[in-house]
């Protein structure tokens, strides 16, 4: 996979976000490149989710700067796109795969119009193709392209957790967020989820952001580590660094309060 | 001129652990020394003086406290381990840092002879091409250790302790690196097994590879050093007074 050696692919400056009296992010900054997969942890409360939906320009932060490399014109920061410009990075550059299948999905349309949804938003119009497209991207999350005009709401959790991820990764983006994408699973359907963002993200050097408060998942799939609490980022490190040898007081407490991630 | 592919400088380890009233245990002290390739320095001491510790920070997996650890590649080119970026460490573990310990950490669902072939594949690529040849070499691997073909489509979780351990030295050392560190590779293996590591090991450094390595088996210390340290060396004051 050619990875650009010259700049990151975002690079997040200075991001401070309150609710109200309460400071939900406070001065983030960190730099992710391709093909690297960041977790970011801590407990519920800590601003994680607040973190993503800045970096993924859901939420605008009250200050500093979140930019992205385009694949052409360089580090660009998101919050003075165009709307228009953000919403088609959306679609196309960026994937979002949320904790709950049905924010993620559309539930009353069917698994294969789901997964084709993004590139008809790109301008596809054969269905043949789109059809063979998704049939394909079926199979390669380990759904049965059988059921490609099944609706989502008569699959399981793990395997809408997969459609989502083929619905995201069929425009092939270059940086995908993830939130909570394995909690509410059954352990062993946790692993084939696991499995699979391991595989898709290792081949096609896709860089990625997972929000996760399960330390075994950061250390199965994250390269780097970002621990936060209240609002601030406390720790970073390589994921081994950060969880064999804990230097901050929470992350201490963090890593000692599991069994053996 | 022999230029070294290790250097550590005044490097010191303490760890603070916060939940414990701020406990401070410092484990090792000025640790100075060198590694050339074609030498495999074995560390001595009891257990409890930071031999794994050490390695450890060569590997970049714990922190320093103060020093400097530099890993110089074969164009002189050298890497300051303690300040590098996260990006520049898994390079460098991918490229030229190896760590072999007896423990395999599995990864549900994949096969042994993914799991060995891997280390491969972040630089052949993962085409169809790629994988076939990544899987020939990583046979190669596993037969030479012993693994049984029947187990090499099943994932390790279910193999007995020496397996995974014979599986991890695979996956470890497919992938020629110039640095070796040998976290007890041997330990409880059977003695034709530790004959192989033994083996596998001697090759990589006539092979010009350096080795750093803790081996609880005297005999097999004695087959691979080219050099010995004391780790009584590194004792910090506060230690050695306790």
């Amino acid at each position: 996979m050619p990875v650009d050696t010259q700049s990151p692919i975002l690079r997040v400056t200075g991001l401070n976000k309150s609710y109200g009296d309460r400071a939900a992010l406070i001065d983030a900054s960190f730099e992710l490149w391709s093909g690297e997969v960041l977790a970011i942890v801590g407990e519920s409360g800590s601003g994680k989710t607040t973190l993503l939906n800045a970096l993924a320009a859901r939420d605008k932060p009250d200050s500093g700067s979140v930019e992205f490399q385009l694949r052409e014109g360089g580090l660009t920061d998101i919050f003075k796109m165009t709307e228009a410009q953000r919403r088609l990075l959306a679609r196309t550059d960026w994937g979002f795969v949320h904790q709950n299948s049905a924010d993620g999905l559309r539930m009353e349309v069917s698994a294969g119009a789901n997964v084709g949804e993004r590139l008809m938003a790109l301008g596809q119009r054969h269905y043949g193709q789109l059809r063979a497209t998704a049939c394909d991207w079926l199979a390669r999350v380990e759904i049965d392209p059988a059921r490609v005009d099944d609706l989502p709401r008569h699959f399981s959790g793990g395997m809408r957790q997969r459609l989502q991820i083929a619905r995201n990764l069929v425009t092939q983006p270059r940086l995908v967020f993830m939130d909570e994408p394995t909690s509410g699973l059954d352990v062993s359907v946790q692993a084939k989820l696991l499995d699979l963002l391991r595989q898709l993200t290792q081949r096609l050097g896709l860089a990625s952001i997972i929000v996760t408060h399960d330390l075994a998942v950061a250390r199965l799939l994250a390269h780097r580590m970002i621990v936060m609490r209240r609002g601030q980022i406390v720790e970073t490190g390589l994921t081994d660094q950060v969880l064999d040898d804990p230097q901050h007081p929470y992350t201490q407490l963090l890593v000692s309060s599991v069994l053996q991630p | 001129m022999i230029t070294p592919v290790l250097r550590l400088t005044k490097v010191s380890k303490q760890f603070t652990l916060h939940h414990q009233n701020g406990l401070a245990l410092p484990v090792l002290n000025d640790v100075n020394f060198e590694v050339s390739a074609g030498e495999c320095v074995v560390l001595d001491g009891a257990s409890g003086m930071g031999k794994s510790t050490l390695l450890k920070l060569i590997y970049a997996n714990y922190r320093v406290s103060t020093g400097s650890i530099q890993h110089i590649d074969k164009d002189g080119e050298s890497l300051e381990l303690t300040t590098a970026t996260a990006r520049e460490l898994i390079a460098v573990r991918r490229q030229h840092i190896g760590y072999v310990s007896q423990f395999l950490r599995v990864i549900p669902r994949i096969s042994t002879l993914d799991l060995v072939a891997e280390p491969l594949l972040a630089e052949l690529g993962y085409d169809e091409q790629a994988v076939k040849q990544a899987r020939t070499l990583a046979s190669v691997w596993l037969t030479r250790l012993r693994i049984p073909e029947r187990l090499w489509g099943l994932a390790p979780a279910t193999f007995s302790g020496g397996e995974q351990q014979r599986v991890n030295i695979a996956r470890s050392m497919i992938k020629p690196r110039s640095l070796l560190l040998l976290d007890e590779p041997t330990a409880s293996l059977d003695p034709q097994n530790t004959q192989t590591v033994v083996a596998l090991i001697h090759e990589a450094i006539t092979a010009g590879a350096a080795a750093v390595g803790i081996f609880h088996d005297q005999a097999v210390g004695n087959q691979l050093a080219t050099r010995r340290i004391d780790m009584a060396n590194f004792r910090s004051i506060t230690c050695a007074a306790q």
